[in-house]
């Protein structure tokens, strides 16, 4: 009877993975497929593996890029640190790379960029596998029916070492979201809409699958940003099953199996879908047709009202209310209007070609507004190759934004890349906690269309006024 | 090497804050370091500039439990955050919830996360400084009055936290199911 129990896609991952089951004394073993490593989570990991004299298990399941602490500016080749610790994390992470033997893209080279853009670009992100790494963030994989999550720095060591994490298995939530975007909503609203309705802690402890007609017409790039925003809203993963999308945008890739080993991979990623009449722990359904722009006016990713809303009374309480004196914002009035001091189109969440193309698309012929600073970062390095063959730079310099080397840059702020204390970024990131782009620095997330429109207007505003009429 | 843990009796410092994100509890600013230690000077940086703040007041000097609002520690996945609260001197963290990794990452650190019922928590936002106990032999936090309340925490963690374990230890003697596994996968 077992056999024939219909069970969701993460059961079927959770089961592929099993190294040992879980008891009463010990969690369950899970193998990791795919193990990503950036500068700023590993290099107390390797010390861990050096002080206890242990080898690194599978070189060939570990790869490395450098993305979380580095410029994105340059002095011809030469990067313009922000100081000596930030540079000594590169070159610590190169030595390890190279003392361990291990595929490194190192800045400036081919493949390198956000570790969350190029796993998938690479081919490296595969349905079926599980996925890790030191960052919270890598909920990004789940796009492609992988199960992937974000682990701290003592399991980075556990992963080198023994290629296996201990995991208590985490409970399901069905995220169902039905009907299409409306013009000029992307999916970065309809994620932040999500995490607004079930809440920063909603998924804790679960595992979300985001299903329903509207996830399945997404673009991967769109499915990227809604899983990479799981974690925001306190979720173990975010998973969407592979399907025909998936599987397009994966074949060719330098990593995807190729000839009959594609068409065994396909058969056996056609398996993975949540089986009619399995049970989630949980559900929830929205409807994705009435999602509006969405904007931050606090300082978690919660805290957000559709752009042409007024921020709720409630917002006069609490957590709330210190969220609000920190903005400088007040209950009960709109985000449209408000000056904007600084513009990050960048990212794990927006730093894909789709995102630039949006972004474009409102600042083709336009000029940015004076006063307003405007960062593009693209995500990687294939990212701003193709940006150019496009000639999406161009679009960018021209309207007076500044196009940067690819890095998680202003997201993080700790390459030096950073907002000033008081003044008012409008990101694609996100994250809009206190001081997270720079001391003091006032965050509202947003989708890289109402970015652009910002940077356009130097003010909050509706990037639907700027959109061609159709 | 984690120092094994039994049972901690301390003073609380109470943080009223739902939502503390890990870029509070230590900003991106201070990951530009290849070692753990030293963070315990820069946890809440930006927090601290407050004179009122918690941690800058005389009663929750030499504090060794952090009491703090629901869903505290959620956000980023950066150990430095633990590190840095344990580098500070916390032994625990007592909320009516903590974010998974976060969770995850205080274990392996001597950091001992504790969840309490709605009731509990609200005593203890309301007698900052009160003298309570972690007892992880039992997983009760015995409150001043002696009541104690339950807490949960998974056995293995607790097991490993209680006799100074690295979880890694054990991972390791599982090499035998490891090599049959990647064996009968590939």
């Amino acid at each position: 009877m077992n056999e024939t129990k219909p069970r969701t896609l993460f059961e079927k991952l959770w089961t592929r993975h099993l190294v040992q089951p879980a008891s009463d004394d010990h969690p369950a073993v899970i193998y990791i497929d795919l193990h990503l490593i950036h500068e700023v989570t590993s290099p107390q990991a390797f010390d861990e593996l050096r002080r206890k004299n242990i080898p690194l298990r599978r070189p060939d399941r570990t790869v490395a890029t450098m993305d979380h602490s580095i410029p994105t500016l340059f002095d011809g080749a030469e990067p313009l640190y922000s100081d000596d610790k930030t540079r000594a994390q590169v070159d610590t992470l190169r030595k390890n790379c190279a003392e361990y033997g291990l595929r490194l893209y190192a800045m400036g080279e081919a493949g390198q960029g956000i570790v969350h853009v190029i796993g998938p670009e690479l081919g490296l992100t595969q349905p079926g596998r599980t996925i890790v790494c030191g960052d919270s963030h890598t909920s990004t994989h789940g796009a492609f029916g992988a199960w992937a999550f974000g682990i701290g720095t003592t399991e980075v060591g556990h992963v080198m070492a023994t290629q296996c994490l201990l995991q208590r298995q985490p409970k399901t939530f069905e995220v169902r979201l039905e009907g299409k975007l409306a013009r000029g909503v992307t999916a970065k609203d309809l994620i932040l809409a999500v995490i607004r309705e079930i809440g920063v802690d909603g998924g804790r402890g679960h595992v979300i699958e985001y299903t329903g007609s509207c996830i399945a017409s997404l673009s991967m790039a769109e499915r990227m940003t809604i899983c990479n925003m799981s974690i925001e809203a306190g979720a173990r993963a975010g998973l969407i099953a592979p399907d025909e999308t998936t599987y397009a945008y994966l074949e060719g890739r330098e990593y995807a199996p190729r000839g009959d080993a594609w068409a065994g991979a396909l058969a056996d990623w056609r398996t993975l879908p949540t089986d009619a009449g399995a049970s989630y722990d949980k559900s929830v359904t929205l409807d994705a047709s009435a999602v509006k722009p969405m904007v931050t006016y606090g300082t978690n990713p919660g805290m957000s009202v559709a752009i042409d809303e007024p921020i709720p009374e409630r917002a006069n309480r609490g957590e709330d209310a210190q969220a609000l004196e920190y903005m400088h914002m007040r209950a009960g009035e709109r985000l449209i209007g408000k000056s904007v001091d600084v513009v990050f189109i960048g990212s794990c969440t927006n730093a894909r070609l789709e995102d630039l193309r949006v972004a474009a698309s409102v600042m083709k012929g336009r000029k940015v507004a004076p006063g307003v600073r405007v960062l593009v970062v693209p995500g990687s390095q294939e990212v701003k190759r193709l940006a150019i063959d496009e000639g999406l730079d161009q679009v960018f310099r021209a309207a007076g934004a500044e196009w940067r080397e690819p890095g998680c840059s202003m997201c993080i702020a700790m390459n030096g890349d950073g907002v000033a204390a008081g003044e008012l970024a409008v990101s694609t990131s996100n994250r809009n906690f206190e001081g997270r782009q720079g001391k003091g620095a006032r965050t509202v997330l947003a989708s890289p269309l109402t970015a652009a429109a910002a940077a356009i207007r130097g003010t909050i505003a509706d990037a639907r006024e700027l959109l061609d009429s159709e | 090497m984690m120092d094994a843990f039994r049972k901690i009796t301390s003073k609380t410092a109470v943080l009223p804050v739902d939502n503390v994100d890990t870029d509070q509890i230590i900003p991106a600013r201070f990951l530009t370091i290849t070692t753990k230690e030293g963070l315990g000077e820069s946890v809440f940086a930006d927090w601290r500039n407050d004179p009122e703040f918690v941690l800058n007041r005389p009663e929750a000097e030499g504090a060794r439990i952090l009491v703090a609002g629901e869903n505290f520690g959620c956000g980023s996945s950066r150990e430095h955050a633990p590190w840095a609260l344990v580098d500070y001197g916390f032994r625990a963290v007592v909320s009516t919830s903590i974010a998974d990794i976060f969770k995850n990452n205080a274990v392996k650190n001597g950091l001992v996360p504790v969840e309490v019922e709605a009731e509990v928590h609200r005593f203890l936002l309301d007698h900052p400084g009160a003298s309570v106990t972690v007892d992880l032999e039992t997983c009760e936090l015995v409150l001043p009055d002696g009541s104690r309340a339950g807490f949960p925490l998974d056995g293995f963690a607790r097991h490993c936290l209680l006799n100074g374990i690295d979880q890694l230890d054990y991972l390791l003697q599982q090499e035998e199911a490891i090599a049959r596994f990647e064996s009968s996968s590939t």
